[in-house]
């Protein structure tokens, strides 16, 4: 298991100013797998989320301690090429934010900004990306239109094609489908299924039963701790922390 | 008994009230009409095109109209690139301390330091410390400095109005913040900057004390020929017709002329930016 | 596995590098530029300052600056003996400053409450850019009003020969301060938490009473710096005092005298004087003591505004 090993933390902690968000998160996430981060809301899972690309690091009170190893690699070690992670571990936003440019321009942006400028290599990736994320045969004809124009649902995707094209190792998905109505919801659900033959991917979802549907693994958050983490059909069937049990079954959250 | 008591009040204070917005529109009104019934007579293809004649007694405004025109293009190329990069700093880059406390403070004096101590600072700092002399240069770069404090507000509050899912969204594929600014923030700032932008220089074109003693001539044979050339400007040919001409009465009809040119180009210009404002709220609104 | 899905591409998408150094530099570079312009800002500021205080120096080697500041008259081209005391054109600013205040007060207020609490939406869309409107209008037209529309009607109620005086200034100064007291209390006013309004209207007050008892009261300090922002306006303004108020260089004693500003003192004098007199350098230390007048009526009207109680 220890080589299939993508990313690991050690003690980590995280601040906002004086507030401690997260209190010495260890976990291990596999490769090739989903991960479902649960918990209630304020209990640092977007937090821990964020921490894992650094976009954390926007907030200029953030702090932190311990270490985020990814690929073998401390990513809070201050030499760390901010801008090469984000584009190894990418990131779906809670609230689907196409930029307001076509629904080409979008997915293309993340190649431009990396200096990529061959038109073919561009088209293809473009092709890529927008299959890779269930979006292809929706908008293959109006690859010119403003993205706006799309459906949320497909916003939601075209976000996702937009985050593929940059060929990430890990995508985090920050409440992807909250925001959807429930067949949107299940499309984009059967597309994590499909991204996980080549990405890792962690999603946090304040929806258990999404947890339950797509991860492999499933992380239990509260009040900065990583109460428990396990196999999701073991923490679901059989939690091992009485606290767990409780928020799974409903009892508080 | 209180209750209709209080009614009557009610209605009298709210007729007050009233009665100050109309005092105000009122104000606005006799300006404008003042002007445009007294000028309209002036205003001619020639009293556009033609330079003053015979002692300034007739003739045009054109050299006037000219030198407003390339005092507010210097102004633009100088204070638009500041203030813009001012305001980048401020929101995109600066964090919440001393320094950026500093310059905000700076940022609010400097919109209140009056117009003719720009004047003296522009005489001190561009006529004789840096040798530009009295000249178009010299007005114009006074003229952005002042105007300066507009660009940087203006402009701020343009990129407040750029979500941050924009940058955020942009930096999660491996933006840098530069890349992010320029590629994802910036061309959906400008329209909003250009607002601010074009009052500003509204009232550039308007001003006439920092250009006192900096660049503006009484009277000009020749249009200015380059950045070292001395010039006319609207703002103060009116100030001279009105007060400072040998036949005062004679020039009065003349004088009008200039201020209805002057304050119509001021009005275009910030009709323009209100329009274009409006448009752009409702863009944001759908 | 993961980068190895793409592997015509990989040389193309770098995905793992350590920090490139050109880059950081790049967008350390670019930082440090905007960081400049910001602290050009200050600059200028503190430049503007610093100038001014040079300039003034050689005029106070021939000037005590007791003279300056405490005595009435100035008088440099006397042939007896010149003197350079601004007591008289202060005095006139501040006459025309609290004149302009007196009424553009009690309208700019009156103007905004109604903006702010009584307009519907629709009329507030056309009020708001109609005072911006008047804003716009240069100091230049509205001193030419002042010539041609104002001062014939003073002449008239006063029985002057003319109307060129501190009224006419005062008058036109209240106008020019209008758009600025009346955006910035409307903002104050907007600012007033609606639990303030609605318990006052739920204790039966009228919505008159709620403007004058609660509203107006609670955004106090936001009108006070208001107010004091238009003032500082009015004491800077050049051109309309310098067109509209005669500009006699004498102590004023009523509102019907003519008077001479410090501001339009230094647009008339610069003008004429000879270059590195010490009245020429006595006009920068006018300028500097227009400007340390404006930096601290603003400064004030700043800290008012950010000691408001965070509502």
């Amino acid at each position: 298991m220890e080589k299939n090993i993508i990313i690991k933390t050690k003690n980590f902690n995280f601040y906002y100013g004086d507030v401690k968000a997260l209190t010495d998160v260890n976990i291990k996430i596999e490769k090739n797998s989903v991960t479902g981060i649960i918990g209630p809301s304020g209990c640092g899972k977007s937090t821990f989320l964020r921490s894992l690309n650094l976009m954390n690091n926007l907030i200029l009170s953030a702090r932190y301690e311990g270490q985020i190893i990814i690929d073998g690699e401390d990513i809070l070690h201050k030499d760390i090429d901010v801008v090469a992670l984000r584009r190894r571990v990418g990131m779906v936003f809670q609230k689907s934010n196409p930029f307001p440019k076509t629904v080409f321009e979008n997915v293309a942006y993340g190649l431009k900004i990396n200096g990529i400028t061959n038109r073919d290599f561009i088209d293809q990736k473009i092709e890529e990306s927008l299959k890779g994320a269930a979006l292809w045969e929706e908008v293959k004809d109006r690859l010119n239109v403003s993205a706006f124009d799309l459906s949320g649902g497909q916003q939601q995707r075209l976000c996702i094609a937009r985050a593929l094209a940059v060929e990430p190792e890990i995508l985090l998905m920050d409440e992807p489908a909250s925001a959807l109505d429930p067949t949107a919801t299940l499309k984009i659900e059967e597309l994590i299924q499909e991204l996980k033959k080549k990405y890792t991917i962690i999603i946090v979802t304040h929806n258990m039963q999404q947890a339950a549907r797509v991860s492999d693994y499933t992380a239990f958050f509260m009040m900065g701790k990583l109460v428990e983490y396990n196999k999701t059909n073991i923490m679901f069937t059989n939690p091992e922390n009485k606290i767990t049990e409780d928020y799974i079954t409903g009892r508080f959250g | 008994m209180t209750n209709r008591r209080n009614n009557i009040t009610e209605k009298i204070g709210f007729g007050i009230l009233t009665l100050c917005l109309i005092v105000v529109v009122l104000i606005i009104v006799v300006i404008f009409t003042n002007i445009i019934i007294n000028g309209h007579s002036a205003i001619s293809w020639d009293f556009i095109t033609k330079a003053p004649t015979d002692g300034m007694t007739k003739g045009g405004i054109m050299p006037a109209i000219i030198g407003t025109f390339f005092v507010t293009v210097i102004t633009a190329i100088f204070s638009i690139p500041l203030g813009m990069g001012c305001a980048i700093y401020l929101n995109e880059y600066a964090t919440q301390n001393m320094f950026t406390r500093l310059i905000r403070i700076s940022i609010r004096n400097l919109a209140g330091v009056p117009s003719i101590v720009y004047g003296l600072f522009g005489v001190m700092l561009f006529v004789e410390f840096m040798h530009l002399g009295t000249c178009i240069l010299a007005s114009g770069l006074t003229l952005s400095l002042m105007t300066l404090p507009m660009m940087i507000t203006a402009s701020e509050e343009a990129l407040k109005n750029i979500p941050m899912s924009f940058r955020e969204g942009s930096l999660a594929l491996g933006a840098t913040k530069w890349q992010a600014i320029r590629t994802n923030v910036l061309p959906y700032a400008i329209p909003g900057m250009l607002t601010g932008t074009i009052l500003g220089l509204s009232r550039a074109a308007g001003e006439t004390a920092p250009i006192l003693f900096t660049g503006v001539a009484f009277y000009l044979p020749y249009l200015p020929k380059g950045l070292f050339d001395q010039f006319m400007a609207l703002p103060y040919h009116l100030y001279i017709m009105a007060t400072q001409h040998h036949d005062i009465t004679l020039v009065r009809p003349l004088a009008y002329g200039t201020a209805m040119v002057l304050i119509v180009l001021v009005f275009m210009m910030n009709l323009g930016a209100i329009i274009l404002r409006y448009r752009l709220r409702k863009n944001r609104k759908e | 596995m993961g980068s190895g899905n793409c592997n015509d591409s990989e040389n193309k998408l770098s995905t793992r590098n350590k920090l490139s150094l050109s880059k950081k530099v790049k967008e350390a570079s670019i930082h440090g530029c905007f960081l400049f312009n910001g602290l050009l800002v200050i600059l200028i500021l503190i430049g503007i300052f610093a100038l001014l205080v040079w300039a003034s120096i050689p005029a106070f080697k021939e000037i005590s600056i007791k003279e300056f500041l405490f005595s009435f008259n100035w008088n440099p081209t006397s042939y007896v003996k010149p003197s350079y005391g601004i007591l008289s054109m202060l005095v006139s600013t501040l006459m025309v400053t609290i004149g302009a205040m007196i009424f553009a007060v009690p309208i700019s207020i009156g103007t905004a409450a109604f903006i702010s609490d009584i307009a519907s939406s629709r009329v507030r869309e056309i009020a708001k850019p109609v005072v911006e409107i008047l804003a716009s209008i240069p100091s230049v037209v509205i001193g030419f009003i002042g010539i041609t529309l104002v001062g014939p009607y003073i002449a008239k109620i006063f029985n002057l020969p003319d109307g060129l005086n501190a009224i006419n200034g005062s008058i036109l100064l209240g106008v020019m301060a209008l758009p600025t007291i009346i955006s910035l209390t409307e903002d104050a006013l907007k600012g007033v938490p609606k639990s303030y309004t609605e318990a006052s209207l739920a204790l039966g007050a009228t919505k008159w009473q709620t403007i004058i008892r609660v509203r107006i009261p609670a955004a106090a300090s936001g009108i006070i710096a208001a107010v004091m922002l238009g003032m500082g306006r009015a004491i800077g303004e050049t051109m309309t005092v310098l067109m509209a108020t005669g500009c006699a260089n004498a102590m004023p004693t009523s509102f019907t005298d003519s008077v001479r500003t410090m501001t339009s003192a230094i647009a008339i004098e610069l003008g004429e004087v000879a270059y590195g007199s010490t009245h020429y350098y006595a006009l920068f230390a006018v300028g500097l003591a227009l400007f340390l007048i404006t930096f601290a009526v603003n400064l004030t009207a700043d800290i008012i505004f950010n000691r408001r109680p965070k509502l």
